[in-house]
Order: structure tokens, then sequence, then C-alpha cells
């Protein structure tokens, strides 16, 4: 059954999904249930996304159920959801770009992959990631931009981390738009990731759990 | 006797719209050898475009804002000061005069006053919303076309345009919604004019009579740079501007995950809006292609790039309007120039289709090899140059990179040397080591 809402859910169909949600509220069943089925839903929704089988439509989609499941879902929480985590990410786009389409994947796949995302959103001052980074601990940053003013923003980033004192004990990844392996090394950012999944096995290999 | 015009085959049309380009109206040279550079220019692209061997590749530099960089300004500057922006633009003109094929006019620096005037809220640019140290402006995605207002959209789209959508990018016409259907005006009007009494409708009406009068003056700025640039001998490569009906909906009123929910819940709605959508789009382009002396209009292409949707999904949602509006602008003679941000790798095998010669691919990341291979004997490629490499790389490494695009791109003719997007900052000497490139490397014997 709970394999079912899993595929159901993978399978993205709306219907059938919302009304097993509500069917197993109903009968008494532990809400947290639930909402692990959902998560290895969404961990299925990944993979297809990572092998070429989903794209971008069917994350949006995925995203949207998930929404609807959680808020069906919350009332009848009584604990605090705890997954165990492979570890924590602060992303951001960087100042000066206001793109997040790029940023949004990347968040998703590194989530339903194990990874607790802090995601602080675009046009993010770099004095933001710094503060992010110290007040997680987070061992990976994960850079984003979509324009060439990136490319500027992008360094000025990375010297703040290292200006705070932060940058030998983190590992910064960058992405998207024009970004490539030029820019890494402009930046001096330790890696260039060309999609969601380089970021996933980026962030793997680097907490050693790939 | 001249035949009409709608009685021109395709073939036809693009070979009188040739011809003004060559010999452009109400143009005066500055010297004979401008007047020939100009049409060696464009001999060069027309052959390209027609996949046929000039005397050499023609190259286009890889520059958006970079005029104003260049001129030691910045972009908040010249959208404010249209004398600085003329200034700027003609400093770039100048001093690379022997080293353009083509040149782009300030077309696209928009009017910060008149955007002011308007208060609008779709874009951010440098001190408005973002950094005025930010080279570029950019769209702020929502969603400002709600699920269930398709109907509204298909029914009517100027009424859809005046009274929802705009009063939603446009602070200041945020009275707009309470303005009446314009075809109540019937017979002896009454009630119609009521709502041009209301303040806030008024307000809305004397922003955008401010935007105009600012407007106007920029264009003069923009039309003496074009005018200067024309005569010295450089033609313009792109009369207009025209987006795929998935992109119009996608980018700026349903938003990426506004359609996207769309494809799955009202794909039947989400169809007949790019229907209606496509004959704007092509109407307009042709108007503006009219208006200009280059037939070429540039489509920049977003949602249908590889990884945002399937190729199913593409040749589904995306390309089947994107391919009507292409097909309108190619039967009236003009060339679209498609340009693909991100990567089109997987979708070549579909876009292959279109007739023989009647398009050119700008490529921002997609395999250059490969598209040579499936498009190479039917469609002008223009491309990749990366940005990164133009902004933090060294001359000699620009130019030995050109060296190996021309020496895959080049043979057959159709390739137009250019860059995978365009830059606004960055050593000069590395737009030169391009054009150095074109003239050493893509000479054809």
């Amino acid at each position: 059954m709970s394999g079912d809402f899993a595929n159901l859910l993978a399978d993205l169909k709306e219907d059938e999904v919302l009304k097993l949600t509500k069917e197993r509220i109903e009968s008494g069943e532990d809400p947290m249930k639930i909402l692990e089925d959902s998560r290895e839903g969404m961990g299925i929704v990944g993979k297809r996304f990572a092998d070429g089988e989903y794209f971008l439509p069917e994350l949006v989609f995925s995203g949207e159920l998930l929404k609807q499941v959680t808020e069906l879902v919350k009332p009848h929480l009584t604990q605090a959801v705890e997954t165990k985590r492979l570890g924590t990410i602060v992303l951001g786009t960087v100042a000066g770009d206001i793109h997040d389409i790029g940023l949004n994947i990347v968040d998703f796949m590194l989530d339903v992959n194990g990874f607790e995302v802090h995601n602080l959103g675009v046009d993010v001052p770099k004095e933001k990631f710094v503060d992010k980074v110290k007040e997680t601990k987070a061992p990976i940053v994960g850079l984003s931009g979509f324009l060439t003013p990136a490319f500027d923003a992008m360094k000025e980033t990375v010297e703040a981390m290292e200006k705070a004192g932060l940058r030998k004990d983190i590992k910064i990844m960058i992405g998207g738009g024009q970004m490539d392996d030029e820019v890494k090394k402009y930046a001096g950012a330790d890696a260039f990731g060309k999609d969601a999944m380089a970021a996933v096995a980026l962030a793997k290999q680097w907490v050693g759990a790939s | 006797m001249a035949r009409e015009w709608a009685e021109l085959t395709p073939e036809e049309k693009r070979e009188e719209r040739f011809k003004r380009w060559l010999s452009p109206q109400g143009v005066t040279f500055s010297s004979p050898k401008a007047e020939k550079a100009y049409k060696e220019k464009v001999t060069r692209f027309a052959s390209a475009f027609q996949l046929k061997e000039a005397d050499r590749i023609p190259c286009i530099l890889p520059v958006s804002n970079y005029a104003a960089y260049y001129a030691g300004m910045d972009l908040r500057t010249v959208m404010y000061d249209y004398d600085k922006l003329k200034q700027a633009w003609l400093k770039f003109l100048h001093d690379f005069e022997e080293d353009l094929d083509t040149y782009i006019p300030p077309g696209l620096v928009p009017p910060g006053k008149s955007l002011e005037a308007v208060d609008y809220k779709l874009y951010k640019w440098p001190g408005r919303g973002i950094s005025g140290e930010t080279t570029t402006y950019q769209c702020v995605e929502a969603e400002y076309m709600k699920a269930d207002e398709y109907d509204a959209l298909i029914k009517d789209p100027t009424n859809f345009w005046l009274r929802t959508y705009m009063p939603r990018v446009f602070g200041a016409l945020k009275g707009f919604p309470q303005l009446p259907a314009l075809t109540s005006f019937e017979e002896i009007a009454i009630q119609s004019f009521v709502p041009f009494g209301l303040p806030d409708v008024q307000a809305g009406f004397q922003a955008l009579m401010e935007a105009g009068t600012e407007s106007l003056k920029w264009i003069a700025a923009v039309g003496a740079v074009v005018a200067e640039a024309t005569a010295v001998g450089m033609p313009g490569i792109m009369s207009g501007l025209a987006k795929a009906p998935f992109d119009t909906l996608g980018d700026t009123l349903r938003g990426t995950q506004g359609i996207m929910m769309d494809m799955f819940q009202r794909p039947d709605k989400l169809h007949e809006a790019m229907e209606r959508i496509a004959p704007l789009a092509i109407e307009a382009a042709i108007g503006a292609a009219n208006a200009a002396a280059a037939p070429i209009v540039m489509m920049p292409l977003h949602k249908g790039a590889d990884g945002f949707m399937s190729d199913k999904q593409y040749k589904t949602f995306y390309w089947p309007t994107f391919k009507k509006v292409i097909m309108a602008l190619v039967n009236e003679g003009i060339v679209p120039i498609l340009f693909a941000e991100g990567s089109y790798n997987t979708r070549l095998d579909i876009i292959k289709e279109l007739p023989k010669a009647s398009v050119a691919w700008w490529f921002d990341q997609t395999d250059m090899a490969e598209a040579k291979k499936v498009l190479g004997d039917r469609a002008c490629l223009m491309g990749n140059v990366p940005t990164s490499l133009m902004m933090t790389g060294t001359p000699k490494e620009v130019k030995e990179h050109c060296r190996k695009l021309i020496e895959v791109c080049a043979p057959g003719g159709g390739y137009i040397l250019s860059g995978g997007a365009n830059i606004d900052k960055g050593p000069p000497e590395n737009l030169r080591a391009m054009m150095a490139a074109a003239k050493e490397y893509g000479v054809y014997k």
C-alpha cells in the first residue's frame, strides 16, 4: 500500500494521490508514515529526472502535489518531522542576479537525494552567504548564476568566504546559465556542475557518501 | 511590370528584401568607400543565410551593453542620459569601425525614465531593484496571468492586456481595470466616458504620456546612432524581435511554474492561447522588418531548451506554434535568427524539418560539430564563443577557440562567427582577437 502511494505520487496521479491521502488520514494512520511515503515518491521523481525520463514540468507538478499532500497531513501531525540527512548545503543565486529556475531544480534534487538545503533565494549578498555558513556550519556552498555579471559576484562571494576564514572548511560549487569551468577558475570555486545531477554527485562526493 | 507583393514566392520576396538591404533607401554614405564596405558586409551576411560562400565568414561581435562600460560609463548612466548613450555607442562604433561586420545600435537599452514613469514591475534594472553596478536588466518572473484567465486572453487579447495584464506589470496603471471595453463606444457615447474621469485612471494615462515624451527623446538618440553607423558602412543585423508563443506565455504571463502546471492541468487552454498569440507575434515582427532595412527578425528562445522539457513535450507544446511563427516570417521573405539559449542538442532532429536555407540558428551552448552535422546543409549556424572566455580569457585563447569553431562550422558556407551570448564587460583585445580570427581563418578560397 505505501509502495503504491509513492508510485502514484511519482506517476503524478493527482486525483488518486489526494484521495488516498484523505483516506489514510481518516483511517487514523500515523501521518508521519504518509510523509515518509511522499518522500519516497519524490525520490523516484528525482531518479526519473536524473535518468532523463522526467523534466522540469514533472518536477514542478510533483512539487505541487507534495505541497497539497503536506497541507492535508499537517493538521494531524503531533511531532516535528525529522529526516536523517547526508549533509548540509547553503545554496543561492549570487548578488545582482535574480534568476531562480536552475537554483530551484538544484535545491529539489539535493533535497530528494538526502541533503539539508538552505536556499537563500536570489540576488544574495556575499555577507548573507557567509552568515549562513557560519550559522549552519554547512561544509558545502552552491552558487547559482545565470548572466555574466554573476562571474564577478561569484568571485567576490568566494573571496568573502576566504576573508571570513571559512574557505578552508568548505567546498564551493557553481552552476547555471553562462557558468563553466573558466568561471570556476576565475571565481576560485572548487567545481562547476553543468546540471542538478552534477550538483548531487559533487555533494555526495564531498560528504563521502558516493 | 512589377508583380504585386502578395503574388511573389517566399524566395522572390526574400530576394527583394535582400536587394533593399543591399541598397537601403534614404541613406547617405559618408564616402564611396563606406558604401562599398556596406555592400560587402551585407553580401557576406546574405550569403551566409543562403548557405553560400562569400569572400569570408561574417562575424558579429558579442556585445550587448558593452559600449557603456567601454566608454567608462555604466548601464544605469546610459539608461537615464541619452546624450551619454549616444556618446558611448559612437565611441565604440568609431574605435571598432575597422573590426566590425555589423553594429548593434543601443535600441535594446531602454529609457529608464519611461520605465519609471509607469512604475514598471516586470523588470529590475541597475539602481531599481538590483544593485547599480549590475550590467544588465532582468525580468521578474511571476504569475501575472492567473490560471483561470485563459479564456479572457483567448477571447480578446488586447482587452486582456489593457485591463488585466498591464495594471499588474505597470504600477501606474493600477486604475485601468476600471476602463470600459473600448468596443462599448457605440452610437452616441454616454456612460463610456465616465471611467476616464476617475483620478487613478487619469494618472495612468498621464504616466503613459510621460513615458512617451521621454521615449521620443530616447529614440532620437538611438536614431542618430543608427544613421551614423549606416553612413560609415555598417549594416544592421536585427530589425525586430519575436518570441515563441510558449515563451510569451511562460516568461511574462503564467511564469515557468504556472505554464508547467498548465501542461498537465489545462493543456487544451494552453494550446488555444498559443494559437491565439502566434498571429500577434507574426504581425508585430513583419511590421518591424518592413520598417527597417535588414530583413531579419531575432527570436530569443527560452523554455524549449534541453532539460526544460522532454523532446515529446517540445514537439507537443513548444514546436507547433513556434514553427508557425517561423514559417510566417519565412513566407514573407524574412530571415528569422533563432537564438537558442542554453543548449538544443536533443532538439536538432526536430528542428531540421524547416525548409533549406530559411533560417539561422544561433546557438549558445549547443555542440556545434553535431549541429553542423545535422543542420549544416539546411540552416545557417551562428555561435558560440563562450562569454566566460570573452570576459576572462586571453586574446590568444579567444583566437584559438574561434579558429577551431571556424574549422568545424565554416566549410560549405552558412556560418556566422558569434558569441554564445553577449557580454557587457571584458578586454577589448578579446573582441579584436575574435574579429582577427574571422578575417584570418574564415576566408573562403
